[in-house]
């Protein structure tokens, strides 16, 4: 048996280990450090977000670029008054059903929506992404797994025809492929009511709320009426993507 | 010693015993659905085109199993045995721990039921919606609450090294669940997270990152401080190096999660004080490897005939090798080639099925023992449980090492005209025959919890046989 009276390592340490609420206390607080300088500051710091960085609006200027980042919408404007290049805005009703589904299905476990800055993803991707592009992302979709390729920039590359073969059966398309076929998203119809809901709860969010208007909330259900959950999917991934107009030598990334 | 410890103290190991059983039989659920998934990849038509089995909504389900039905129900048991066994007192509060019990696996019996209807959070590792989450954390500090107050009614003088660990994990676990879940619902079955885009990329992977780090590493090192002492019947063979390991763990692993987002969207600084971070930590994770291997000098004879040991010092050398991989890993350079490719799977996998589950194997199997106060039902058994574990486990990350090796080069690749050597689809088609590779090693991993499944089961009734005949309990 040890001599209790012996101290074998620090005081310090010594006296933690005889008390159960010293240790407790210094652990929570050895635990808290990391997180209140890695996380805290990215809700804070401008560099963090593209639209806010001074040096992205600094290199932006030099190459005299006038590309918004984030959609500047004009009072009275719609969402279907918004054109690829126009800048980061909140998903149309459609597209935020089928975002729904994209999560539902786990898709964001085999398709990254993250574009690093390499040649070889520019090549077979597009530009690289940057974090103003997921601002109204609750949750962000960046994954983690490319089983199937980056889906950042697919907005737009095939034809609304090609992803409705290519969802419903994708080996029709694609002979390699090991996706799942999703032919019976066919036979789901979207709800208008929780579109119209979803719409409400992004508005709310404490960080980066979707700027609905009343008029956008209210459009959702004829915007959603008689879609399946097919055409929703398909919406969505034609929005990736082509929100900005990336200029040639700015620099997006701080 | 003072007179009154000669009678032999009672614990509350009825609870134990329940644990420690639903672990073995979610071993057997995790991997099984493990393989079935990994089959899904290998032959996509076994999604059956039945909504609730495909892939994307089978591999949280998956994930859940082995993280939060094994892992959480191997971490109570160990938990409640050793806070117990090393502070000399009964659990603080029985019925609360048998609350934890039904709690956690109600919310077990939820997740199969929801998961598979697509009810999901869509945070990884953090799938469960919002009604199940609170329950989580009410159960979570249940087990806290009474895992602290255990601790701290304790009869020994010092805090024994594995409830440090322990202790560690559960604030820690609580801070993060609470923190990644914060999601207004739309209803009772969907919630979208508070945080968006960049931020919630750090916060999920502050989440994920340390999930690992504290779920599946500190508590884990709480089982080994314990189990691999008792089984090796020596003392733990460095003091200091213990305490070294507990706090740069405890402090360090939290800032890892960066080193996830590396070249994304996220701040360069981020990511970059993530892999530092993540670097350095290879010092305390092979320290506390060394630790437990050096805990054998003078046993290390014993391996030939102590099954269960094999399983612990085999877990050591894993967790030494994810550890040292972990960190290479998360070098930029390195990254750049593994990021989105198998070989995190194959990385996450020596350190699921070799670390992880090995070491709560070697315990359950002697806490096996102790609870129900017999030998094995048959120890060549668990020698083939363990040759099954070692190769299925070897198999699998060697098919993920290769394959993720592979994709990575193939996406990078050009051919002389300066354009890309392969179609994304090309990948996909060379990871075939790895996919495949992956499935024999899982079955044969899975076999093995099978067999291990048998063998607890029947020592438990030769054990209650045995005990019911005697009329006499046997001394403890």
């Amino acid at each position: 048996m040890s001599n209790h009276d012996k101290i074998y390592s620090t005081q310090f340490q010594d006296k933690l280990e005889r008390s159960t609420v010293l240790l407790f206390i210094v652990v929570a607080l050895a635990v808290s450090v990391a997180g209140i300088v890695e996380i805290v500051p990215l809700f804070y710091l401008d560099s963090t977000m593209t639209h806010l960085s001074p040096n992205v609006k600094e290199s932006q200027k030099n190459a005299g670029d006038t590309a918004p980042i984030v959609w500047n919408r004009k009072p009275g404007e719609s969402l279907d008054d918004w054109k690829p290049g126009d800048g980061v805005r909140p998903y149309k009703p459609l597209e935020l059903a089928g975002r729904e589904v994209y999560i539902r299905e786990g898709c964001y476990l085999c398709h990254s929506q993250m574009i690093r800055p390499f040649r070889d993803e520019k090549d077979r991707y597009g530009h690289y992404s940057v974090s103003s592009e997921s601002m109204y992302d609750h949750p962000f979709q960046w994954g983690s797994k490319r089983t199937g390729p980056d889906l950042a920039r697919v907005g737009g590359k095939y034809s609304d025809e090609w992803h409705r073969r290519h969802l419903r059966y994708p080996r029709d398309v694609v002979p390699e492929s090991v996706m799942p076929n999703f032919f019976w998203l066919e036979n789901n119809k979207v709800d208008p009511a929780n579109v119209t809901k979803t719409m409400e709860v992004m508005r709310k969010m404490p960080f980066y709320p979707a700027p609905y208007t009343d008029a956008d909330i209210a459009g959702a259900n004829s915007a959603v009426a008689g879609k399946t959950e097919l055409d929703a999917v398909i919406a969505y991934l034609q929005g990736l993507g082509n929100q900005i107009k990336f200029t040639e030598g700015v620099n997006y990334r701080d | 010693m003072e007179a009154t410890q000669a009678i032999p103290v009672k614990y509350d190991m009825d609870v134990v015993r329940w644990f420690t059983i639903a672990a073995v039989v979610y071993l057997v659920v995790g991997t099984l659905l493990g393989v079935y998934i990994a089959s899904e990849l290998a032959w996509p038509f076994m999604n059956f085109d039945i909504p609730y089995i495909t892939f994307g909504r089978l591999r949280p389900l998956h994930t859940n199993a082995v993280i939060f039905a094994f892992g959480g129900c191997t971490l109570m048991a160990t938990g409640y045995y050793i806070v117990q066994r090393t502070g000399g007192a009964k659990l603080w509060s029985n019925s609360l721990a048998w609350f934890t019990f039904w709690g956690w696996n109600l919310i077990i019996v939820l997740a199969v039921i929801t998961l598979p209807l697509g009810m999901t959070q869509g945070k990884e590792y953090a799938e469960l919606e919002w009604p199940i989450d609170i329950m989580i954390a009410v159960v979570w500090l249940a087990f806290g609450l009474n895992y602290i107050m255990t601790v701290a009614i304790r009869k020994s003088s010092h805090i024994y090294v594995s409830n440090w660990f322990f202790m560690s994990m559960i604030i820690m676990i609580t801070y993060l669940h609470v923190v990644n879940s914060l999601a207004i619902p739309v209803s009772l079955t969907k919630s979208y997270s508070i945080y968006s885009g960049v931020q919630d990329a750090m916060i999920q992977w502050w989440w994920g990152h340390n999930a690992v780090g504290f779920y599946l590493t500190a508590g884990f090192l709480g089982i080994m401080y314990y189990f691999v002492p008792k089984q090796a019947n020596r003392p733990v063979y460095s003091y200091r190096l213990s305490v070294l390991h507990f706090w740069a763990l405890t402090f360090g692993y939290v800032w890892l999660g960066a080193h996830h987002l590396q070249y994304t969207a996220l701040p360069d600084w981020a990511g970059s004080l993530g892999a530092a971070i993540s670097l350095a930590m290879i010092i305390p994770s092979w320290g506390g490897a060394m630790n437990g291997m050096m805990t054998l000098s003078g046993a290390w004879d014993r391996l030939r005939t102590d099954y269960i040991l094999r399983f612990l010092v085999v877990s050591l050398a894993f967790y030494a090798m994810s550890t040292f991989e972990g960190p290479v890993m998360s070098i930029k350079t390195v990254n750049a080639l593994s990021h989105y490719t198998d070989w995190t799977i194959g990385h996450v996998h020596s350190g699921a099925l070799g670390w992880v589950a090995m070491v709560s194997v070697g315990a359950i199997y002697h806490m096996v023992k102790k609870l129900w106060r017999t030998e094995m039902y048959s120890d060549s058994l668990v020698n083939v449980h363990f040759w099954m574990a070692t190769i299925g486990a070897v198999i699998y990350v060697v098919a993920m090492w290769v394959s993720g090796i592979m994709q990575g080069l193939m996406w990078r690749d050009y051919d002389e005209y300066g354009a890309l050597s392969y179609t994304f689809v090309e990948s996909v088609s060379a990871m075939h025959p790895y996919y495949a590779m992956r499935v024999v090693g899982g079955v044969i991993y899975n076999l093995g919890a099978w067999i291990m499944l048998y063998n607890v089961v029947m020592t438990v009734r030769q054990a209650s046989a045995a005990h019911s005949t005697k009329a006499v309990p046997a001394s403890a």
